[in-house]
This record gives C-alpha cells, sequence and structure tokens, in this order.
C-alpha cells in the first residue's frame, strides 16, 4: 500500500516537473482564440469571417511573396518560427455564449488572445470576459462605436467603426451634392434594434444635425421580423430624399423585397452592414442594384494596389470564390496580433498588450486604402482606419466614394423600381 | 388600408402554419418543436424542385405536401410514438431534439446560406383603388383559406375526420369508442406537417430561404396557437389573421419595434381574461 501512494506521488511529482520545463521553453504553437457565429440564423456571415482569419494565418505560418506583415518568414521568427494555432469557438451569435466562449478558450484552451465575434454585441460581452482575465483582443469585423468607448486595457480595434462610417455618408452627401449640383436635404433613418443598429442611429442623427440634414423619420425594428411592411408604409408617409438603413443579412433581404413590393424610391438608398454580405446578392440578385453601401474593402480597390489582387487569387484558390468584405475584415486581425506577439517575442499578455499599443504598420501592408495601423493611446481605436462607400451596379460592388479612388461613376438618384428592366 | 391588407396578407400564412400546429397538439398534447423545421423543410423541397427541375413553386405544392405528410408519419412512427408512453419531460423533449436535428442536417447538406426562387410564375404588384398587392402574397392567402376550409371540413364531415377530433376531446373514451388512436395519432401528425409543407411552398414564392428561417414563424405560431385555443383550428385561423393585424398595424402606429411586444401583450391580456384561449375549451 505504501508502494503504490509512493509511485502515485512520484509520477504526479514528475508529471509537474515535465509541464515545467516544457512551459519553459518557448511554445512551438502559439494559440489564439476565434469566437464567430458559425451555426444560427447569420452563420453564413461567421464562416465567411473565418475564411479571412485561414487566409491570414496560412499568410503568416507558411512563406509567401507579399507585402504583409510575417508573411515572407514561415511563423514568428522572434519565437523561434512558432506557428499560430486558432482555436474556433461558436457564438451563435448570442452575446451569452460568446461570453463563456471566450472564457472557456481561456480558461481550459490557454489561448494568450482572441480575435473576432463579427457581431458588436457579441464582441461586447466576449471582450468583457478577455478584459477581466486580462488577455488581448483584438477586433477587426465589429463595428459599434462604443466597443472603444469603454476605457478597456486589452480591446483593441482595427476596422473603422459606425461613427466613422455615417460620417462617410455625410461626406460622400455633401460631396455629391457639389459634385452633381443635386440636393439632398431630408434623411429617414431605419436602424435593428440591438447594440449594432442603435449606435448606427444615434450616429446618424448627431451627423445629420452636425451636417445640416433634416431627420424626418427615425424607426428602429427588431431583426427577425417576419414582416416588415409597417415599417415600409412609415418610410413612405415620411417621403425622404435619402434612406439610411443599418441592418444584418436577413433584414437586408427582407427589407428590399418590401421595398420593392411596395414601391418605396427615395433618391438614395445609403445602408450598412446587412447589404454587403455575401449571401445578400445572390437573395436579391437584380433588385439590389443602386444601392449604396459602407465598406472597407471592394475588389476594385486592386487598380489602385495590387496586393488587394494578389491576396485574393490565393483566397480563391482556397476556397473558389472572391474574398468578400467581412472575410476581408476579418483577415486583417491575426496580421496585427502577429506582428504584436512577434515584437514581443513573448506570449505573455501582458507584453502582447504593450506591443499592440506600439503597433504602426505601414499602409502598403493592408489590404485597404488606409495609411496603416496605429492604435489611439486611449481608445486603442486605429486612428488610420476610413471607410468607403460602394454601390451594387450590375449586381457588383464597386467603389463610387471617395471619388478619387473610385472605379465606377456613383448613380443617382435611385431609379424606380417599375423604370427598370 | 394598406397597412390593413399587409396583415391580413402575413395574417393568412401564419394561421396556415398556426393550423397544423394546433392540429398535432390537440390530438397528441405534445408541443412539435420541429414545427418550424418543417416549414423549412417545405421551402427547400420547393426550393430544389424549381432550381433542379424548372417546377414552379405553385406546382410543387402537391409534391411538398405528400412528402412532409410521409416525413410526419415517419417522424411520429419511430420516434415520437417511442416516448409517448414515456415520462411528460420526454415528450416535451423530442421534437425539441427533432428540431435541432433536422436544422443542422439541413445546415450540413445545403449550407447555411440564403435562398431565393427568383423568378416564380407568381412575381409582382396588382395595384387595386390605390393599394398594393402582392400577387404572390395574395395567392398564398387564397391558398391559405382553402386549405383551412378543406382541413376544418375534413373534420367536420368524415368518419375519420370525427375520430380525430374524438380523440381530440377524450383519448380514453375514444379509445373505448373503437378508435385506433395510435393510427389517428399518426395521422393527425402527417396532416399537421403536411399543412405546414404547403404553408412551406407558398411562402416560398416570396420569402427567403435558409436552415433557420423555422425559428421566427414557429415562434409565432406557438403564441397563435395559444392565442387561438390549444386544438382549436378555427381559434388558430382567426388568431393568425389577428396576430398579423395586431402586428401590422400596430408596427405602423406606434413603433415598430414594438410590434412583437404588442401582440404578446394581447396575447398576454387574452390569457388573463380566457386562460383556455379565444376559442379553447
Amino acid at each position: 500500500m505504501r508502494k503504490t501512494w509512493l509511485t502515485a506521488v512520484l509520477v504526479v511529482v514528475g508529471i509537474l516537473f515535465l509541464s515545467f520545463t516544457l512551459s519553459a521553453q518557448q511554445p512551438k504553437t502559439i494559440k489564439i482564440g476565434a469566437v464567430y457565429p458559425l451555426t444560427g440564423n447569420i452563420a453564413s456571415t461567421g464562416l465567411d469571417c473565418k475564411r479571412g482569419v485561414e487566409l491570414a494565418v496560412d499568410i503568416i505560418n507558411g512563406k509567401y511573396d507579399l507585402n504583409l506583415p510575417l508573411a515572407k518568414e514561415e511563423g514568428l521568427p522572434n519565437l523561434g518560427g512558432a506557428k499560430l494555432e486558432i482555436l474556433y469557438a461558436d457564438t451563435k451569435g448570442d452575446p451569452k455564449n460568446g461570453m463563456s466562449e471566450a472564457e472557456r478558450l481561456v480558461s481550459q484552451e490557454k489561448v494568450v488572445a482572441m480575435i473576432g465575434a463579427y457581431q458588436s454585441a457579441v464582441t461586447k460581452t466576449a471582450s468583457q470576459a478577455t478584459e477581466r482575465l486580462k488577455i488581448p483582443y483584438v477586433c477587426s469585423d465589429s463595428s459599434s462605436p462604443t466597443l472603444t468607448e469603454r476605457d478597456f486595457k486589452y480591446f483593441f480595434r482595427v476596422s473603422p467603426h459606425d461613427g466613422t462610417f455615417a460620417r462617410d455618408q455625410f461626406m460622400f452627401l455633401k460631396d455629391l451634392e457639389k459634385k452633381t449640383k443635386q440636393k439632398v436635404s431630408t434623411i429617414a433613418v431605419l436602424y435593428e434594434n440591438t447594440e449594432f443598429g442603435s449606435n448606427v442611429g444615434k450616429e446618424v442623427n448627431k451627423d445629420a444635425k452636425e451636417f445640416g440634414y433634416k431627420i424626418v423619420a427615425d424607426i428602429s425594428y427588431a431583426a427577425n421580423a417576419t414582416d416588415v411592411t409597417s415599417e415600409v408604409g412609415r418610410l413612405i408617409k415620411a417621403k425622404p430624399d435619402v434612406l439610411m438603413h443599418a441592418s444584418y443579412i436577413t433584414d437586408a433581404i427582407l427589407f428590399t423585397k418590401t421595398f420593392k413590393e411596395m414601391n418605396f424610391t427615395p433618391k438614395g438608398l445609403m445602408t450598412f452592414a446587412g447589404y454587403i454580405e455575401p449571401g445578400y446578392l445572390p437573395a436579391v440578385k437584380g433588385d439590389g442594384n443602386y444601392i449604396v453601401v459602407r465598406s472597407t474593402f471592394a475588389l476594385d480597390l486592386a487598380k489602385n494596389k495590387p496586393l488587394v489582387a494578389k491576396v485574393n487569387e490565393l483566397f480563391k484558390q482556397k476556397y473558389q470564390m472572391d474574398m468578400s468584405e467581412n472575410a476581408a475584415r476579418s483577415f486583417t486581425a491575426p496580421f496585427v496580433l502577429a506582428d504584436a506577439i512577434n515584437r514581443a517575442k513573448s506570449t505573455d499578455p501582458e507584453q502582447i498588450v504593450k506591443a499592440l499599443r506600439a503597433t504602426d504598420i505601414p499602409g502598403d501592408q493592408v489590404i485597404y486604402p488606409w495609411k496603416g495601423v496605429k492604435f489611439d493611446p486611449k481608445t486603442q481605436q486605429n486612428i488610420y482606419a476610413r471607410g468607403i462607400l460602394v454601390q451594387i451596379l450590375d449586381q457588383q460592388y464597386m467603389t463610387v466614394w471617395p471619388f478619387d479612388a473610385a472605379a465606377k461613376e456613383v448613380v443617382w438618384p435611385f431609379p424606380a423600381w417599375k423604370a427598370r428592366k | 388600408m394598406q397597412q390593413i391588407v399587409n396583415g391580413l396578407l402575413i395574417g393568412f400564412m401564419y394561421s396556415l402554419i398556426a393550423i397544423g400546429l394546433t392540429l398535432i397538439w390537440g390530438v397528441m398534447n405534445i408541443v412539435n418543436f420541429a414545427h418550424g423545421d418543417f416549414l423549412m423543410v417545405g421551402m427547400f423541397t420547393s426550393f430544389w424542385l424549381y432550381t433542379l427541375y424548372g417546377l414552379d413553386p405553385l406546382f410543387s405544392i402537391p409534391i411538398c405536401t405528400a412528402l412532409l405528410f410521409v416525413m410526419g408519419i415517419l417522424i411520429y412512427r419511430f420516434i415520437v410514438s417511442k416516448v409517448m408512453s414515456g415520462p411528460m419531460l420526454a415528450q416535451l423533449v423530442v421534437t425539441f431534439g427533432v428540431s435541432i436535428f433536422i436544422s443542422n442536417l439541413a445546415v450540413y447538406f445545403w449550407t447555411p446560406d440564403f435562398r431565393q426562387i427568383t423568378n416564380p410564375l407568381l412575381s409582382g404588384t396588382w395595384e387595386v383603388a390605390g393599394i398594393l398587392l402582392s400577387i404572390p402574397k395574395f395567392v398564398a392567402s387564397i391558398g391559405s383559406v382553402i386549405t383551412s376550409l378543406a382541413v376544418f371540413l375534413f373534420l367536420k364531415k368524415t368518419r375519420t375526420g370525427k375520430a380525430v377530433l374524438a380523440t381530440e376531446m377524450d383519448r380514453e373514451a375514444a379509445l373505448l369508442m373503437g378508435i385506433n388512436t395510435d393510427r389517428i395519432n399518426s395521422l393527425s401528425f402527417g396532416i399537421g406537417a403536411a399543412l405546414v409543407g404547403i404553408a412551406g411552398a407558398f411562402l416560398s414564392t416570396y420569402y427567403y430561404i435558409y436552415p433557420q428561417v423555422g425559428g421566427t414563424f414557429g415562434l409565432i405560431a406557438f403564441s397563435i396557437v395559444a392565442l387561438g385555443g390549444f386544438g382549436s383550428i378555427e381559434g388558430a385561423f382567426i388568431a393568425g389573421i389577428l396576430v398579423g393585424l395586431v402586428q401590422t398595424l400596430g408596427g405602423y402606429f406606434f413603433d415598430p419595434s414594438y410590434k412583437y411586444a404588442i401582440v404578446f401583450m394581447i396575447y398576454l391580456i387574452t390569457v388573463w381574461i380566457r386562460p383556455q384561449g379565444l376559442l379553447g375549451w
């Protein structure tokens, strides 16, 4: 009996010793958690984001002749060529799951950093978990402005937020009025009523005042509605020059159909998020034409930026489809994170955060028309992030603003439904 | 006026979905959580028939109906009937499992993408006296009324229908009267599924299709059934229209973000005054 006890103690001590020596060495892989909605209502979006992350990890871990951070070496050179390993977790699009999955990834899987979530409401709770557990979170796919207004120490955002996007829309309107001498005076704002939509609503209301436009209707709705005829009825009654609509994908499809059915024709249909999902155009086909969407990315940016075409080529090889805006947005977070870990020369979360704060990636190493990536010391929002506007023309997203980066001339006003073939 | 028409159009659709649910609920006293997923299967059937064979949704209705009928019976025979004698909780949970199974199977086979039937025979809008009337929705409403009427007549006039009603009222007594209640159970499960198959085919002419599409419709169907009275066909029909109207008019005159809140408030008030639902007994 005594002997078995002794062996047991010896074995335990041995294992402990072994694990200590192992952990003291440089890890071969660096574990990073990624939370995305992989099933549920917006699973198609989550999978799309995941593709972007996967390609980015391929490029970081492998050897590619691309002007992207860490593309030319295998793995992270400062950590002995250590590779990134992404552990995906399914949020099902639910903030509760986002939080619990983030906690699980940190406490059980021992990830050293977190990316993802896509839906702002989920990013919010997931990043609360990582903040509490003192793990860095780099987000490049959620756009609610409040995310970077929380004074979090461990949360960084690479992509522009809805405040930027909303301003872009208004700057476009001003530019347009100057360019085409057409007058725009009234705006209706329509938004889904969770974190993302209501913040866009707030920003649009704020900016409208500043830019001198009149809000004639302010309508929020539930994104999982099965019928939106009453919302569109109210819009028709308000007769706005321009409609600004913040939606997810299912409601974007439903609204497009209802706009057509009830013949709602403002001069301009300017939209956020849902209208640029890869599932949107295949579902509505030609009915999506002439809608303007905010974006960070469009394939025609390749005209001024050959890197975009090269990355898209790789994406196509891997997935037999073009890179969408979502994939392109999620694509960036792994690079920013890998760059920071490499500079930190450590997987210690505190060191990574320190390195993240010193991030300065030049503009030619990102696939967007930005000056680069550099975080504001207070909010930790990328100060160079900006949006573009694309318009759906012949069922393709074409960059129409800023006018100097445009691939096509913007079609304005929005042609009447009945006048189309 | 436009809003009343819109409310009626969506209301008829809700009715059709809810009738199938209330039938299963009334006869077997089990909650079919997979009802929304049956709807999804109906929509996908109609979508694939259109995409692969060019069959318009209008003509695929019989196929959807037959397929869902068989599916309903099979699910009853091999899954639901096994737990009918088991504990209450097992009966409650089994269809929930079926629901998760079906919708995940759909994600696996058909991917979570959004699909749509692009050029069905029924499309476009009529303008009648200044009111816009969506043709597919209008035809679907007519279809819904006809189907509901047919179910109603079937239950009241035929021998089998009367047997279904008898089972619904008192299972033991029906059994004593020589009614094969197990067969009736299986039949009503089949009919319930077939009805939602019809709804799916109609809905596919104007709604987008994806594996989780059943979720919202299923939830609304539950509240309609409860509002109309458990197991009451007429109740479900009227409650469906009521919910459609309340939702549309409430959204128009108050705030659209509260439209479902208004629907559920009416439901709460109803069960407060009449716990058995509008036409329940």
